[in-house]
């Protein structure tokens, strides 16, 4: 049984968040480290170096740049994982048990939408603006699969409610008997944290697109936003397919703890192994067969509701 | 509490709404009507229309930067990115706007409102469910309908490619002939 914490429980989430986040930075530098061949004792150099370089960093001026929705565009990244993850439960405890968590989650990790536009527009720099459209792009890709990921999630509980997704799986997991629903929710993940195969928007081959420009500390503002969009995505998996809190011997926090880690040392691996994917490319394969994919994927949890 | 963030809400909507007739750039006047959004959705909420006000909140991020693209791609100077108004005759409009806002507003503090009769539901989010599957079916499937063959049309005229350049004048050309090649192996 879930319950709701608090109200000052909202200003804990954030911290709990970033600490998830920032296991994730370190395991990815530690990947980093061994793909390149040298002694893991480095690896969290790498972060703490590039963070401090970031601090101090002067901040790049660009050209009649629009400031204001710049600043906007990358505070809203950190700011939407933040709020995506205030209805995640933590164990027993939830920030906010709203009756329309899922939605909400959804509402926040779209913001990512205006946030990158905004951040890709601000900088009024050709590479930076198109990082910004490739976003838009993606997010036409991924968002409506995603999205019937949540709605199958739903459905199998019968309720928008978070709590009322964990207390459903108390016999068997939906990740067991909805594992389309669950790829498709973790390609979200990657999507709205655009990071592994959805780092189009901040390529390489675009010289990091919509971070082309964004130096100092919005470029750590903005990074960090990647990685607190990841663990939330993380942290929300496992309410919606893994169970939540519920597992044998250790208390519930536990349980989501190990959980979310395990989605998210999945999530950082895989995303070294994992090509990057062009928009239009993946806009296809979205549109063609993972949407009606997910259409059939929701059509299941609906059969079983009517034979309940 | 609660009439301090209606206050703050309120203000922040019809403050970003009207934001919309100072800015002089098109994608700050989406961004500005996005956040004059934002706030009305919160305000649901506030009013207990969960469901309603997170929806109206996810809908309009991705309608208002949909629309910020499509904007800026009909503009007639390179990439909108000169400084110009989304609106023709600003000032008939912002009268038009303005005019409008004070008559519903009036029309607010002049209506003799019904008391209320009976309890609010339990689940809002259930009983909207059940008003649009059940006596709402109707509208909703006209809805859909209409929307759906919107789309298709729209598509339709906007594309410029059809079938017989896809597949030949006998239709039997395997694989299509496409610009560019998508991602499912075609």
């Amino acid at each position: 049984m879930v319950t709701s914490a608090p109200l000052w429980s909202v200003l804990v989430v954030p911290v709990i968040l970033a600490g998830f986040a920032a296991i994730a930075v370190l395991a990815d530098a530690l990947l980093a480290v061994r793909a390149a061949g040298r002694p893991a004792r480095l690896a969290a150099a790498g972060p703490v170096a590039e963070t401090a370089r970031l601090l101090v960093g002067q901040r790049r001026v660009t050209l009649a740049s629009d400031a204001l929705l710049w600043r906007l565009g990358v505070l809203t990244v950190p700011a939407a994982g933040m709020l995506a993850a205030l209805v995640i439960p933590f164990g027993t405890v939830t920030a906010s048990r709203m009756s329309v968590g899922v939605v909400w989650f959804n509402a926040m990790e779209v913001l990512t939408w205006a946030a990158l536009w905004m951040a890709g527009w601000g900088a009024n720099a050709a590479l930076s603006l198109v990082g910004g459209y490739r976003y838009v792009a993606q997010g036409l890709a991924y968002e409506l699969p995603l999205m019937l990921a949540l709605i199958s999630a739903a459905t199998g509980a019968q309720s928008l409610n978070v709590a009322d997704i964990v207390a459903a799986q108390s016999h068997l997991w939906f990740a067991v008997w909805m594992p389309a629903a669950f790829l498709v929710y973790l390609a979200g993940v990657y999507g709205f944290s655009f990071l592994g195969p959805f780092a189009y928007p901040a390529g390489t081959d675009l010289a990091s697109g919509v971070l082309a420009e964004v130096s100092g500390v919005d470029r750590l503002v903005i990074e960090a936003g990647r990685w607190l969009l990841l663990a939330a995505g993380a942290g929300m998996a496992v309410p919606l397919f893994l169970g939540g809190g519920t597992g044998p011997l250790l208390p519930p926090w536990a349980w989501s703890a190990i959980k979310t880690l395990a989605v998210l040392a999945v999530l950082t691996w895989a995303r070294r192994r994992l090509p990057v994917l062009r928009a239009d490319r993946y806009a296809e394969l979205a549109w063609v067969v993972l949407i009606p994919l997910s259409v059939v994927q929701a059509l299941v949890p609906a059969l079983v509701d009517l034979t309940r | 509490m609660t009439t301090a963030v209606f206050w703050v809400l309120a203000l922040l909507a019809a403050a970003s709404g009207f934001m919309v007739f100072r800015f002089n750039s098109m994608a700050r006047v989406t961004i500005s009507l996005m956040v004059s959004f934002l706030a009305s959705g919160g305000l649901l909420v506030l009013l207990g229309l969960g469901y309603l006000g997170v929806v109206v909140i996810l809908m309009m991020v991705m309608e208002m930067v949909i629309m910020a693209v499509f904007m800026i791609a009909y503009m007639m100077n390179p990439a909108g990115l000169m400084p110009m108004a989304m609106f023709h005759n600003k000032r008939g409009s912002l009268a038009i706007a303005v005019v409008t806002f004070a008559l519903l507003a009036a029309g607010i503090f002049l209506t003799p409102w019904p008391h209320r009769s009976g309890a609010p539901p339990r689940d809002a989010t259930r009983q909207l469910g059940t008003a649009l599957m059940g006596s709402q079916m109707l509208t909703m499937i006209t809805l859909g309908f209409t929307l759906l063959a919107t789309m298709v049309g729209a598509v339709v005229l906007a594309t410029q490619r059809g079938r017989y350049d896809r597949f030949g004048d006998d239709l039997k050309r395997r694989p299509p002939s496409d610009p560019v090649r998508g991602g499912v192996g075609r």
